[in-house]
């Protein structure tokens, strides 16, 4: 039996088995339904990789023995303040309102928001830190919950980036490059590595507004884009509401039974075309039209958080119980995780703290504090932690300056790409602290950790070699880190 | 005794070549095409155009390097003509010594044994070197012999033939007339035929019937509209500034000048020198000056904080970049920090393109909510009636403003060659200039975009037609003969069809740069006509159809497939230009991304009536959330410049066509048209829509499945009329009183399925 024979025949049985019903999640692998140039894709030929390796991953087994299989990537849009959570510099309350040295600015570039400004004036942060976990280790009064995890984080004080403002710098976090156009993280990992999913995507978007600063930064759908890769490989937005994924609702006036009978229909009359002409297109089409079906029914069952416990709710703090926050979207990000989806991606928006920052950074740590901590514990309690990569910062820090009048009470700090926290957790990582950065807290003084190795890290975690997980397009190889980075051995357990 | 051993495997791989397709080897080993991609990718990298990453001072790039004495090994030579035991250059590549062989191992770059038999066959043939061939003119080269008894319209046919003759292939028969119809009316116009048209030209046996359809196509305004949305990509056009807070911009009415340029028959060369310069012709007419919006398609900022010269400096980079894969087919962008890797391109060859695009009057950071940020070109009613007459969209007494380019008018901004390309690290300055390996720029142009423009377009520039006529082939055939339409340097495609392509560049050039001339010869070339389909042994013989032994078949674009359900269920509203739309949208998209700033574009505000039924590409475009249904079906985000999209098939194509209240609103409208007008049983209103969406009529068992599916359905709405009226709510349209819900329902949900069909989703 040729392939095409047995996909017919398979898609008949398949046909005879639904229509007894018995619609649970475990639908048959799409791998299962491949045939050669199952999906079309003129960029993938030129890159010469096989049709099967979109869901499989173009890596038929990982350069390195992978530590994590999947990530939750939540990112803190806007620019978390270190100073006010993680990196403890008491020197800068010692010398609160004094000029920022020269010596310590080093003349480095800031942006046009506070280069004009006259006095840049030291501010301490108005928040206590105490020493939390076996190590001892310094973190703010904001973060409660995190102290509570502090044994098992890998926390990097030395993280710093090329960009400063917000649009470049969060593309480069995400694509590897300050100009928009290059595949996002997880759109370059579900090409390398492939789904470990039939029923939802392999790169899975969540987003929400902080409360910090309600009107902070905005996002672009470019962020979770595909860039040159398939587009199987885009992120695929996961909303709250009534339309969880863009288009997956059916029309008004239709059901699943009659959706079905539709699809049959479809089915039925594309196969006879597959028949006659065999074209491998055609039986592509009907496998994604069968993906679509099987999503329209995971999709809204993983979305729907209702007949989680009780206990989930209080462990994650009570906001996890309201679709679209934040506290929800870290449950939704474990049930997805369970359910293998290989990289789940939060962004939380309203860490941009030009003024206000005492008052706004309480209401926006309070947002992330419980749920990112709980997120961590449960699933080390479910046993995914292991092999589960959990990422939490944001696109750069912010000065030791204050942007604006610095008062008793009052302060904001202006973007700083030389200096700022990530922590990392489970997923192959060491916990303790790395890096250090200078009294002042504007300069690195001890291992410096760029975007690109960071993001090297992460692949080598998921046992990807950065230089050797690329694609060709326009004449050259592009890759995440392009042509930087490196594995930061010290990070891994 | 290692040395022997490899000559030894590579005489075993040459001798059962014969049987082992991996290894087999053509008998005579052109550089070109055999040899020079494996240089180029392998090898260019260090030893290759970039002097700065060059290592041991050897370089493969150029005849005088690869033949050259090597630096450190006395007399020895990397390659000897004829010669492969004393060629260091085979020593290497074919080592099994991690230490020797090349290249390292730790590249990822290792060759296979074929690579290293094609070299090795090519050394011992005598090593001809040829320059790279995108950068040799194209030659006038006759056309060969047609083949007896295959149909040969013109000279495309016979440059096919004679290659499928050498793969011994043949060519397939030629599409039946309504499969031929659909094929050219979407590639022309992205719209499908009417019945009448299919009836008329399914009836008509005169032999010019067809060329006769061809010029009534590519006299149709929706023309105009099907090639501006190819360009629309290439010039990255948008109705938002893209960065940050995405705030609204006006370039529209460069986009209706584009829909007029191509609809009014304007040469290539204008077409083309017109937005690169339109502004310094002498006496420049404010036609010609719109034109020039071209190059300010590109993102601006407008975010708070950013270094201004930063963005200047980006948008000057991206103007450079755009100009370099549309018109050129050069991958510029490599050399804006370093030499260009694998192409004859230096940092210096990109700074002096960049200079040409430096001198513009603009601000890197633009000011909160500017729709028009300078240079604009701003005009009072009266003379947009009498000079720009395509822009019909203003409201009487209404002045137009649009974004295009000028010059400072005294200061002269000076260029250098900046370090890694960081706007803040000037290095030596630089005049403007075009890389001397494709055309030296002559010294008796003006060194302005204007004389950028003619060195453009001179018949003597080896890729400017090339890149051109590429395009136009891949339009209508799904891929150009140079696969990678962008870069057609040496890390691209060979062409499949290198004489064709310079036939086509050069027919180009011989008609005025006559762009309707050139894709009325294409596609009435008997290759364009075939059969799109394909047997087993001819799909496992070429799967993707590089020789052209039957005819192209693709997936509908993005704007096909909405524009046709809108066209056939009658919908579609034909006016042209004007500010662009704002159809049906997934609620909460734009709102749900919106930061602070909030800004024009801060809410989406879905328009009504006669908007929701435009054209797709007059769909407002804001580049941080672009309409998600074309995202989904391939559109690039235009955050800067495409020129090829894929074509690709995944689930959430499926959610867009079965669920898209767009389509759900076409399948209703469509399903009153059956009722209408389709005839009396279900059977005739079944045929009516699949013969709109398929161009063929349906055979009995077709039929038979959908009037079964239109039973099933009509006894369910029949008996769950809640369910008919909510299916008949979607969308603005009104349910006509006269219709009976349950039967207008049905027939909606029978549209909706061939709607999906894949015979109705593809351009066969």
């Amino acid at each position: 039996m040729d392939e095409i024979e047995r996909e017919i025949h398979y898609t008949m049985n398949r046909r005879h088995f639904l229509a007894k019903g018995s619609l649970g999640l475990g639908g048959v692998a799409l791998g299962s339904l491949l045939v050669p140039r199952l999906f079309g894709g003129s960029g993938e030929e030129v890159s010469g990789e096989g049709a099967d390796a979109l869901l499989r991953g173009v890596l038929r087994t990982p350069h390195i023995a992978p530590k994590a299989k999947r990530v939750i990537y939540l990112f803190q849009s806007g620019g978390p303040s270190q100073l006010e959570l993680f990196d403890y510099k008491p020197l800068l309350r010692e010398r609160n309102g004094e000029e920022l040295p020269a010596e310590v600015r080093m003349g480095q570039r800031l942006t046009g928001m506070t280069s004009g400004q006259d006095s840049k004036p030291l501010a301490g942060s108005q928040f206590e830190f105490r020493q939390a976990g076996t190590e001892g280790i310094w973190i703010s009064e904001l973060l409660p919950y995190t102290a509570e995890i502090v044994d098992k984080l890998c926390i990097v004080k030395s993280m710093f980036t090329e960009a400063i403002n917000h649009d470049p710098a969060i593309t480069f976090f995400q694509t590897g490059s300050e100009q928009p156009g290059r595949p996002s993280i997880g759109s370059w990992l579900s090409y390398g590595l492939g789904s470990m999913n039939e029923n939802l995507p392999s790169f899975c978007v969540l987003l929400s507004r902080g409360t910090g600063r309600p009107n902070g930064q905005p996002l672009y759908s470019r962020l979770w884009g595909n860039g040159f890769l398939h587009s199987l490989h885009q992120g695929v937005q996961f909303r709250s509401g009534e339309d969880p994924v863009l288009y997956l609702n059916d029309p008004p006036g239709t059901d699943r039974e009659s959706r079905r009978r539709w699809l049959d229909r479809l089915n039925a009359l594309n196969r006879r075309k597959l028949a006659e002409t065999q074209d491998p297109e055609i039986t592509s089409r009907i496998a994604q039209y069968e993906m679509a079906y099987r999503m329209q029914t995971s999709v809204p069952e993983t979305m729907d958080i209702s007949r989680e416990p009780e206990w989930v709710y209080r462990m994650y703090g009570p906001d996890s119980a309201t679709p679209g926050t934040y506290a929800a979207n870290c449950v939704l990000a474990r049930r997805l995780i369970e359910q293998d989806v290989r990289f789940v991606q939060l962004y939380h928006m309203g860490w941009d703290q030009h003024d206000n920052l005492p008052d706004h950074i309480r209401k926006q740590a309070k947002d992330v504090d419980q749920a990112s901590a709980a997120l961590v514990m449960d699933l080390e309690q479910r046993g995914l932690l292991d092999d589960t990569l959990v990422i939490w910062g944001g696109e750069f820090g912010r000065t030791n300056y204050s942007q604006g009048e610095l008062t008793r009470t009052n302060y904001g700090r202006d973007h700083h790409p030389r200096c700022f926290t990530v922590w990392m957790a489970g997923g192959g990582v060491k916990p303790g602290v790395y890096g250090e950065t200078g009294p002042f807290g504007y300069n690195i003084v001890r291992d410096p950790v760029h975007v690109h190795d960071f993001q090297a890290t992460l692949l080598h975690l998921l046992g990807i070699d950065h230089e050797r997980l690329t694609y060709r397009t326009q004449g050259r190889r592009f890759r995440l880190t392009d042509v930087h980075g490196r594995v930061v051995q010290d990070l891994l357990a | 005794m290692r040395h022997v051993r490899v000559l030894l495997s590579i005489a075993v791989a040459t001798a059962t070549a014969g049987c082992s397709a991996d290894l087999s080897l053509p008998d005579e080993v052109e550089f070109n095409r055999h040899v020079q991609p494996i240089l180029s990718d392998r090898c260019f990298s260090c030893h290759g155009p970039d002097a700065n990453a060059r290592e041991s001072q050897f370089r493969l790039d150029t005849e005088e390097g690869a033949f050259a004495v090597l630096k450190g090994e006395e007399g020895a030579h990397a390659i000897v003509a004829g010669d492969l035991s004393s060629s260091v250059l085979y020593r290497r590549i074919s080592s099994a010594d991690p230490a020797e062989v090349m290249p390292p191992p730790e590249s990822n770059r290792t060759l296979s044994d074929r690579e290293v038999a094609l070299i090795a066959r090519w050394i011992e043939q005598g090593a001809a070197w040829q320059r790279h061939w995108a950068f040799i003119p194209p030659r006038p080269e006759d056309p060969p012999d047609p083949i007896r008894d295959w149909p040969t319209v013109n000279a495309i046919d016979r440059f096919v033939h004679a290659r499928l003759a050498e793969a011994r292939l043949s060519p397939s028969p030629a599409a039946d007339r309504a499969t031929l119809l659909r094929r050219v009316t979407f590639d022309l116009t992205g719209l499908p035929p009417t019945l009448e048209q299919l009836d008329a030209f399914g009836a008509d046996d005169a032999p010019d019937a067809f060329e006769r359809v061809v010029d009534r196509l590519l006299a149709d305004p929706a023309f105009g509209e099907r090639m501006a949305s190819l360009w629309l990509d290439a010039a990255r056009y948008a109705d938002s500034h893209g960065y940050q807070d995405d705030l609204e911009r006006t370039i529209w009415p460069w986009r209706d000048w584009v829909i007029h340029a191509f609809n009014s028959g304007m040469p290539y060369d204008d077409f083309g020198r017109l937005q690169l310069a339109g502004d310094l012709l002498p006496e420049a007419t404010l036609s010609q000056i719109l034109a020039t919006g071209f190059n300010r398609n590109h993102m601006i900022t407008q975010e708070g904080g950013v270094i201004d010269e930063e963005f200047r400096v980006a948008y000057v980079s991206d103007r450079t970049s755009t100009v370099g894969s549309v018109f050129l087919g050069l991958t510029m962008d490599c050399a804006r920090c370093h030499d260009h890797k694998f192409d004859p391109i230096t940092q210096s060859d990109y700074y002096g393109l960049f200079a040409f695009f430096n001198q513009v009057d603009e601000q890197g950071v633009i000011d909160y909510q500017t729709r028009v940020p300078r240079p604009a070109l701003r005009v009072p009613y009266e003379r947009v009636r009498s000079e720009l007459g395509f822009v019909t969209a203003l409201a009487d007494g209404d002045s137009l403003a649009s974004m295009v380019m000028a010059d400072m008018d005294t200061l002269v901004r000076p260029t250098h060659v900046l370090e890694r390309g960081r706007y803040d690290m000037p290095l030596e300055a630089v005049d403007p200039g075009t890389p001397d390996a494709v055309l030296p720029f002559p010294d008796d142009l003006s060194p302005d975009r204007l004389g950028f423009a003619e060195w453009l377009f001179d018949p003597a520039n080896p890729l400017t037609a090339r890149v051109a006529a590429n395009r136009f082939w891949s339009m209508l055939f799904g891929r150009g003969i140079v696969s990678t339409e962008d870069d057609f340097g040496s890390q691209g495609a060979r062409p499949t069809h290198p004489a064709l392509l310079d036939w086509l560049a050069l027919e180009l050039v011989r008609s005025g740069w006559d762009t309707k001339a050139l894709l009325k010869t294409i596609v009435l070339s008997a290759t364009y006509r075939q059969s799109s389909q394909a047997g087993a042994e001819l799909l496992a013989a070429d799967p993707d159809n590089t020789l052209l032994a039957r005819g192209p078949r693709f997936r509908l674009p993005a704007e096909a497939l909405r524009d046709h359900a809108l066209a056939q269920s009658g919908l579609l509203v034909r006016t042209i230009g004007g500010p662009s739309v704002k159809p049906y949208q997934p609620e909460g998209i734009w709102e749900e991304k919106t930061g602070g700033g909030g800004g024009s574009l801060a809410r989406y505000e879905r328009d009504s009536g006669e908007a929701l039924y435009r054209r797709s590409l007059y769909t407002f475009w804001k580049r941080t959330v672009p309409p998600p249904s074309m995202m989904t079906f391939d559109a690039p985000d235009r955050s800067f410049s495409s020129v090829h999209r894929q074509t690709t098939s995944t689930p959430l194509q499926s959610m867009v066509l079965m669920n898209d209240p767009q389509l759900i609103e076409a399948a209703r409208a469509l399903a009153y048209r059956m009722i209408d007008e389709g005839g009396a049983t279900p059977e005739e209103r079944v045929t009516f829509a699949f013969r709109l969406m398929t161009a063929r009529h349906p055979d009995s068992e077709e039929t038979a499945e959908l009037t079964a599916y239109f039973d099933e359905e009509l006894e369910r709405f029949g008996t769950d009329r809640e369910a008919a009226a909510d299916l008949l709510a979607v969308g603005e349209l009104p349910h006509p009183e006269m219709h009976d819900e349950a039967e207008a329902a049905a027939y909606t949900m029978v549209v909706s399925a061939i709607f999906n069909l894949y015979e109705t989703i593809t351009r066969t």
